[in-house]
């Protein structure tokens, strides 16, 4: 059934094997080009300009990664992405229950709600209370930085939990309560084994939204919450190409291990790559 | 089955009476987390940067209304610049990662599982700090792509090269925007094209209708909602999102979340009702957009199928 004749569309182009491989190829490369410099530049010792390939190579970028200040970040960085995936799995599981299993007036409205914030970046909003987080002793502090970074992590959670509850079928916890279980064992021992698979691809990716935010983080912690991201961004400005790139490295490695792992349970589900998008 | 049925009943009932949750309050209470979260952070702050665009001081006590911010902001020609250039680089990305990431999803759908969808995938989780960098380290005047072209003899040297980052024009944004964001529209085409498309095809087909037929009054009729939404989402993050500009653009004209943050870091603090007029544009710009989108989807998905 997965021959020619059922693959019509574009797929069968009748152009020669060799243009499609030509494409692929194409393809290929312009989706990894860019990766290519970075991976020369965090161990290129010296790369004078016209040269494709360096004069010299380091560890230096190794080393560098290794370096007090960025064990430190990284620490702050895991700290953070950790609580935030936490905290909007668990408020994720509450709102994804109410989306997936009542139909309830307003459901519009809140599809809506939880759906701007996954789709509008943080700055233009977080501008207007920031000055709060001042005012309450939350800037320049990790607590501050988790609370803002809940902002586009929970409605991301609780979207995706919500089509998980969708599909969840409930008479597993009604035949466990009419066995005597009480609510939070039943939820524990049946609801969540049974949400697993949808709470653990959760918990990926609001990680990973969390440990790529720069702006929020930014913004919220002051320059004072020193997160990978943040560091990066200063080596970028900086003219240490070789130190831009291994933390560019350090910082793109977990997210794209993540997807790997989470890509085939993610398939066909366009709304769990929307958070991904807006990394 | 129905055994147990008769018996749950009751508990459930006696279950909702016990703890005094009245059944209809219950998804409300369930969500009041989130609603909290989003209540607080998105719609709190969206308010809070429209009332302090009109003058609003929170724990100055001073509140002058005006538009005055408002009319600074679109009388200066900086701002106008800012815009064009931010509508410039949101349509331009916006269109090629659309083509592309179509064309690319038509392009590997046969393999759909295969190690080229993988690559996609995984190009979506480059946070686009990093994908602003790659940029960066390739299109710079002394880039990779610099270097390349002067190997094969091509440029003489960096001052011979085209400027494409940190340019007026916004190539480099655009550049990033459209490495990041096509592979998105591809997963989120390839996600469309499901053995239902694959039957309406093949339907197409026994019937008589040719390749580009079949592309263009089946195949693309039906991935379009996805595709369109998918655009929308890039259209909406390209206007509001900060690192990339920040990186490869230039600070004047910049686009406007960039803007934005200067004007709020500026240390005259009569700036700020005008960072906050910029951001409050930049919300509004975006949330359109949004609307847009749920407009698109439940138009389009109504009218296929």
């Amino acid at each position: 059934m997965r021959g020619r004749t059922s693959l019509p569309g574009l797929s069968g182009l009748g152009s020669p094997r060799g243009l499609r491989a030509t494409t692929t190829v194409v393809v290929v490369a312009a989706v990894l080009l860019p990766l290519v410099p970075l991976l020369v530049w965090s161990v290129a010792g010296t790369w004078r300009y016209p040269d494709v390939v360096p004069g010299r190579f380091t560890r230096r970028g190794l080393d560098l990664v290794l370096d007090g200040e960025v064990v430190a970040a990284t620490a702050t960085s895991l700290l953070i992405a950790v609580t935030v995936a936490v905290l909007a799995c668990a408020i994720g599981l509450s709102a994804g229950r109410a989306i997936g299993l009542y139909r309830f007036r307003g459901r519009r409205l809140v599809q809506f709600l939880l759906l701007a914030p996954v789709i509008v970046p943080g700055l233009a909003v977080t501008l207007g209370i920031q000055v709060f987080f001042v005012r309450y002793g939350l800037a320049d502090t990790v607590l501050g930085v988790v609370l803002v970074q809940l902002m586009p992590t929970v409605p991301y959670a609780a979207t995706l939990l919500g089509a998980a509850y969708a599909n969840l079928d409930v008479d597993y916890e009604r035949q466990a309560r009419t066995l005597g279980s009480g609510p939070w064992r039943t939820f524990l021992t049946v609801t969540v084994p049974l949400l697993r698979p949808a709470l653990v691809t959760t918990a990926l990716l609001t990680f990973l939204i969390s440990w790529s935010e720069y702006v929020l983080t930014l913004l919220i912690g002051g320059g004072q919450v020193t997160t990978l991201p943040l560091l990066l961004f200063a080596a970028i400005g900086s003219s240490d190409r070789t130190a831009a790139a291994a933390l560019g490295l350090l910082v793109v490695l977990p997210p794209v291990v993540i997807v790997l792992l989470v890509a085939r349970r993610l398939r066909g589900r366009d709304d769990a790559w929307m958070g991904l998008a807006r990394g | 089955m129905s055994q147990s049925v008769v018996p749950t009943g009751p508990t459930t009932r006696q279950h909702a009476v016990r703890r005094g949750v009245p059944e209809r309050l219950r998804p409300l209470l369930l969500l009041s987390p989130a609603l909290v979260v989003v209540g607080v952070f998105f719609v709190g702050g969206v308010a809070q940067a429209v009332l302090q665009s009109l003058g609003r001081q929170p724990f100055l006590g001073e509140t002058d209304w005006s538009v005055e911010a408002y009319r600074a902001t679109f009388a200066d020609p900086a701002f106008r610049a800012s815009l064009t250039l931010t509508l410039r680089v949101v349509v331009l990305s916006t269109g090629l990662a659309t083509v592309l990431g179509v064309a690319v999803a038509l392009l590997v759908r046969r393999h759909a599982r295969g190690p080229l969808t993988t690559l996609l995938q995984s190009t979506l989780a480059v946070p686009h700090l990093v994908g602003a960098l790659c940029i960066g380290l390739l299109l710079s005047p002394s880039g990779f792509v610099s270097r390349l072209g002067a190997g094969a003899g091509l440029v003489d040297g960096p001052q011979d090269f085209w400027v494409l980052t940190n340019d007026a024009f916004g190539w480099g944004i655009i550049a990033e925007y459209t490495w990041k964001e096509a592979p998105f529209v591809a997963v989120v085409a390839l996600a469309a094209m499901t053995p239902h498309v694959r039957d309406l095809e093949a339907a197409a087909r026994v019937l008589g209708a040719g390749r580009w037929r079949r592309l263009t009054t089946v195949t693309l009729p039906l991935i379009a909602p996805p595709v369109a939404a998918a655009s929308v989402l890039v259209a909406s993050f390209a206007a509001a999102s900060y690192e990339v500009p920040r990186l490869l653009g230039q600070s004047f004209p910049a686009t406007l979340p960039v803007v934005a943050l200067q004007r709020y870091q500026d240390t005259d603090l009569l700036v700020r009702p005008q960072a906050m007029a910029v951001a409050t544009i930049i919300a509004v710009l975006s949330l359109t957009l949004v609307a847009a989108y749920l407009t698109l989807v439940s138009r389009l998905s109504r009218r296929s199928l």
